[in-house]
């Protein structure tokens, strides 16, 4: 496909030469100059454009040859080919400052269309309104039926987008009503057929008959975009071009933008009046032009509601289906929020869809536009619309999380409706399990939304169970991976991962006594209780390496940390408690996925202080737990150097009156085995040589901790005194490298300079609240850096004086 | 309503050789906002839009490379196997994800991709779109322009062939804007399309 020779013309076309170029611009000057549009042109132009777009950089092609480009694309003799290359070219060089393009005396649509896409490409705003007055003339000026006005709609419809003051309201308004014309009212027989005619017979035109519908019937009423045929009329494509650009133009052309006034203006009692005035048609042709493509266009998806429901002969014409049923639903919630009196027509037939939609996984996509509807309008039109949503977050997420398309449709859904949930939002809370299998499933596009999504999640009731399923999520996507394994025949495009086989897995996932926490990890919502899944960790290592497990574990510190920003900010004391104990608890107790443990943790160990900062009493409430964690066996360093700095930190009676001196004494003893564990041992292969932070931190802790309970002053010393004498003694393996040994040996030397006053380390270790907060400025006598520095001078300078 | 297409090289993987190149892309209208006090050089704007299609081209390889990944897919099924295996359009990889404002573009937008034998189809839309119509109007373009510009033979070069490109979005995806075109429509459109190009 995209062979080395592409390369390297690629690559020419980029380095080619000044002269180069300016050689080939000749050359495309005099073949158009003496309109000689035969295949030299052709192929000058197709070069002409391959260098100027293959660049990011603006390349010079000289005032003739823009002129000939420029008269050539509006010289009605010149074949299309060479025209859209020479639009093309202009194109690629925009915005350009030498362009005298103009539309103004170009009668043949297609050539103005052309020329329009030059100009919207320039950037300037007063050129696309005058593009679009100019358009506008053009379209007024014709018959109705004449031919190629479909070139035009396109244009108009691009500039109402980028300059929604560009056409006046009166032209707006004469233009509503022809949309409304041509949506309603375009032929319902097929175009002519000319046959060419054989031989012996004259070339005669044929009439082929009225449109059918997509399952072959025939057309029960007006044509839409859902009419086939074998040949169309103009008007017939202008129906399909107006219903493609209908729902940009319902919003673009409301009278004071996306507020419209007219719709608030009408009140409640006026707005029955109406329902009632309009159920009747005969009074439609009365109205004013924005009221009767309003009208028009209710009709006309009605008319889709009930053409979808055909089944379809073609495959592209079933997935036009669905896309004109998801079209036909967003024009009607637009139509309802511009014209309040819609609403008691289109509730009804809204809810029959929904009833019929639910029940075929086919139309599964149709659902949200459905749903998004009732979101908007369910208030207004006191409608209890909670069915919908039940069935929207409890089955859809289960039975369709690996399609794609559909995950990132539902995600950006609740995004985006975030707002409207109201009294609501609990079902979107309570149904996070069920997002997440989108999430695990799907991680590199959906995380960032996730992210977005986490703080309106996150609930105080359900902030522990969320926390166990984000660590667990890799577990999850293997778990989802074997469901559809079990559940689906083997099909030639399986959404699992075909490269890895797990038959020992699938048996795991039928075995009856792992079947409780397979479906807990599978539940729907959240259920309020917590399950260890460790035994399914070991149950699903053989999928731990499979690509997509892979992915998601990459994504969950984003998502961790998301969480926790969310959590801090709703947390209460309580809840501050439980998770930290649940960092501790889960930071060993994590799916063995490559590299997932240690993201995790790092994550976990930034974490942990804040937590403990949120809420300081919990280092006293949970010492006990606290002490078996330091005790206890561990692999990653991070978490633990967090958790000592904390105890170091927050185990004072100035943060907690119930902190007693057994309390400070047991964790003292603790940390300083602690110590010596991790400095004596030899570095192994299964144990990791010990980081220097971890040893510092113990120190540092220590040393908190004996300022606070003086008694433990001298053992604390001698414990330093040992630290510093090994860290200059480079025999023993267990401090690699100058830099760390010599980190030690500074922190060991400044703690034993505090230690020698042990007032002032009091002061330093502990300090007070008012003191903690830095107001170096303001206040030298509280400023915590410069008393240490000042302490550690005068001790240095006393030791200077003492003998030995 | 769509505001860029674009065409580029897709690797197999990331650790094939060779860049992500963007070979062919069509902006449809510009993103100025309409109160924009600097006056941008027109060079800066050229090559901030250029810019914005790479990191979009960039983005749109990843995401097919990691969705391949994750499905387990071998890097060969890639590589058509002979020219006369018709490519199922419906079971190649595609997906979407949403930019967000500023990154690269000034407002939110998604972008709808279609990854076939190494070449990657993608769509640059408002942030709120019907998705269902972009992606049947992007795996439509894919299989014209891959029968029209014959891209299953080996030596077919589209860098070469922009009027051809440029023919079918004219007709299919006229300035940008998404057509709900049934079968027949779409028939007589490609007629229409092969009658007008000699070649």
């Amino acid at each position: 496909m995209f062979t080395t020779g592409a390369e390297s013309l690629l690559l020419q076309a980029r380095e080619i030469r000044d002269e180069e170029l300016g050689k080939l611009c000749t050359r495309v000057c005099a073949l158009l100059q003496k309109e000689d549009w035969g295949p030299d042109a052709l192929d000058a132009l197709r070069r002409l454009f391959l260098i100027v777009s293959a660049t990011k950089y603006s390349r010079r092609l000289g005032k003739p040859c823009v002129a000939l480009l420029q008269s050539t694309l509006c010289s009605p003799a010149c074949p299309e080919q060479l025209q859209l290359l020479c639009a093309a070219v202009l194109r690629e060089m925009a915005p350009s400052d030498s362009l005298s393009l103009s539309c103004d005396h170009i009668q043949n649509t297609r050539q103005l269309g052309l020329v329009a896409s030059v100009l919207l490409a320039q950037g300037d705003q007063q050129q696309v309104r005058s593009l679009g007055q100019r358009v506008l003339k053009v379209l007024e000026s014709r018959q109705p039926e004449g031919p190629s006005l479909r070139h035009l709609l396109p244009v108009v419809s691009k500039v109402t987008s980028l300059a929604p003051d560009a056409l006046h309201e009166e032209q707006t308004r004469a233009l509503s009503k022809r949309l409304g014309d041509w949506l309603r009212y375009a032929s319902v027989q097929q175009g002519v057929a000319h046959s060419s005619g054989g031989f012996f017979s004259t070339p005669r035109a044929r009439q082929l008959g009225p449109v059918t519908e997509v399952d072959g019937a025939v057309a029960t009423d007006f044509f839409t975009v859902l009419s086939t045929g074998q040949r169309f009329t103009e008007d017939q494509w202008l129906n399909v071009q107006a219903f493609s650009m209908l729902r940009a133009w319902l919003l673009d052309s409301e009278p004071g933008g996306s507020g419209a006034p007219d719709a608030d203006d009408k009140s409640e009692l006026e707005g029955s009046t109406r329902s009632v005035l309009s159920a009747t048609s005969t009074a439609s042709h009365l109205l004013p032009p924005q009221e009767w493509l309003r009208e028009k266009a209710f009709e006309y998806c009605q008319r889709l509601l009930e053409q979808s429901n055909r089944r379809a002969l073609r495959k592209a014409d079933s997935d036009l289906q669905k896309a004109c049923l998801v079209e036909a639903v967003l024009v009607l919630d637009v139509l309802c929020r511009q014209d309040p009196s819609f609403l008691y027509r289109t509730l009804s037939c809204l809810k029959a869809l929904h009833t019929r939609l639910r029940g075929d996984p086919a139309w599964v996509r149709a659902l949200l536009p459905v749903a998004q509807f009732f979101l908007h309008h369910g208030e207004a039109a006191a409608v209890d619309a909670d069915a919908v949503y039940q069935h929207l977050f409890s089955r859809i997420p289960a039975e369709h999380f690996h399609s794609p398309m559909l995950a990132f449709e539902f995600v950006q859904f609740c995004r985006d409706s975030l707002p409207l949930f109201g009294r609501n939002l609990g079902v979107l809370r309570t149904s996070f399990p069920n997002l997440f299998k989108f999430l695990a499933w799907n991680s590199p596009p959906l995380t960032s939304d996730f992210v977005a999504l986490l703080p309106s999640l996150v609930d105080a009731g359900t902030a522990v169970e969320m926390l166990h399923l984000l660590l667990d999520l890799p577990c999850l996507t293997a778990a989802l991976d074997l469901q559809l394994r079990s559940l689906q025949a083997a099909s030639e495009r399986p959404p699992w991962d075909v490269s890895i086989r797990a038959p020992g897995c699938l048996e795991a996932f039928r075995d009856s006594q792992a079947q409780g926490l397979f479906q807990h990890l599978l539940r729907a919502q959240a259920s309020g209780t917590v399950e260890r899944l460790t035994p399914l960790y070991r149950l699903l290592q053989p999928l731990a390496g499979c690509a997509r497990v892979v992915q998601c574990a990459e994504a969950v510190p984003t998502l961790l940390r998301a969480f926790f920003s969310a959590v801090t900010q709703i947390a209460d004391g309580a809840l501050a408690s439980q998770l930290a104990l649940l960092l501790l608890e889960r930071s060993d107790s994590l799916y063995q996925v490559p590299g997932y443990e240690a993201g995790v943790h790092r994550v976990l160990s930034s974490q942990f202080p804040a937590l403990c900062k949120l809420h300081p009493p919990l280092v006293v409430e949970h010492a006990k737990e606290l002490l078996e964690f330091v005790g206890g066996p561990r692999s990653g360093g991070h978490v633990l150097t967090s958790v000592v700095w904390a105890i170091g930190e927050y185990l004072s009676v100035s943060w907690d009156r119930r902190c007693t001196v057994e309390q400070i004494n047991n964790f003292f003893e603790a940390l300083e085995a602690l110590l010596f564990e991790v400095t004596q041992s030899r570095p192994s292969t299964t144990l990791p040589k010990c980081p220097p932070q971890v040893i510092t931190v113990l120190m540092t802790t220590l040393t908190k901790l004996a300022s606070r309970s003086q008694d433990l002053i001298p053992r604390v010393s001698l414990l330093l005194s040992k630290m510093r004498s090994l860290a200059q003694s480079p025999a023993t393996g267990s401090m690699p490298g100058e830099e760390d040994a010599g980190a030690v040996r500074t922190r060991a030397t400044e703690l034993l300079n505090l230690l020698k006053m042990p007032s002032v380390a009091q002061f330093v270790f502990t300090p007070s609240v008012e003191v903690s907060e830095p107001r170096y400025h303001r206040d030298t006598n509280t400023a915590l850096p410069l008393v240490l520095r000042t302490v550690s001078r005068l001790v240095e300078r006393e030791a200077g004086l003492l003998p030995g | 309503m769509v505001h860029v297409f674009l065409i580029h090289t897709l690797r197999a993987t990331k650790a094939e050789e060779g860049l992500c190149r963007v070979l062919y892309s069509c902006f449809f209208g510009t993103e100025n906002s309409p109160n924009d006090p600097q006056p941008h050089g027109a060079e800066r704007d050229r090559l901030l839009r250029k810019e914005q299609i790479l990191a979009v081209a960039r983005q749109v390889e990843s995401m097919c490379q990691l969705q391949q990944q994750a499905c387990g897919r071998p890097a060969v099924d890639l590589q058509p196997q002979s020219s006369d295996d018709p490519v199922r359009l419906h079971e190649s990889p595609c997906g979407a994800f949403r930019l967000t404002a500023g990154d690269p573009f000034q407002e939110p937008r998604t972008v709808v991709w279609l990854g076939v034998l190494s070449l990657g189809f993608a769509l640059v839309l408002n942030a709120h779109e019907n998705l269902l119509l972009a992606e049947g109007t992007l795996r439509l373009l894919a299989r014209l322009l891959l029968e029209h510009l014959r891209l299953l033979v080996p030596t077919a070069n589209l860098l070469l062939r922009a009027d051809c490109i440029e023919g079918i979005l004219a007709r299919f995806l006229p300035h940008g804007q998404l057509l709900f075109l049934n079968d027949q429509f779409v028939q007589g459109l490609e007629k229409e399309f092969s009658a007008a190009w000699t070649r």
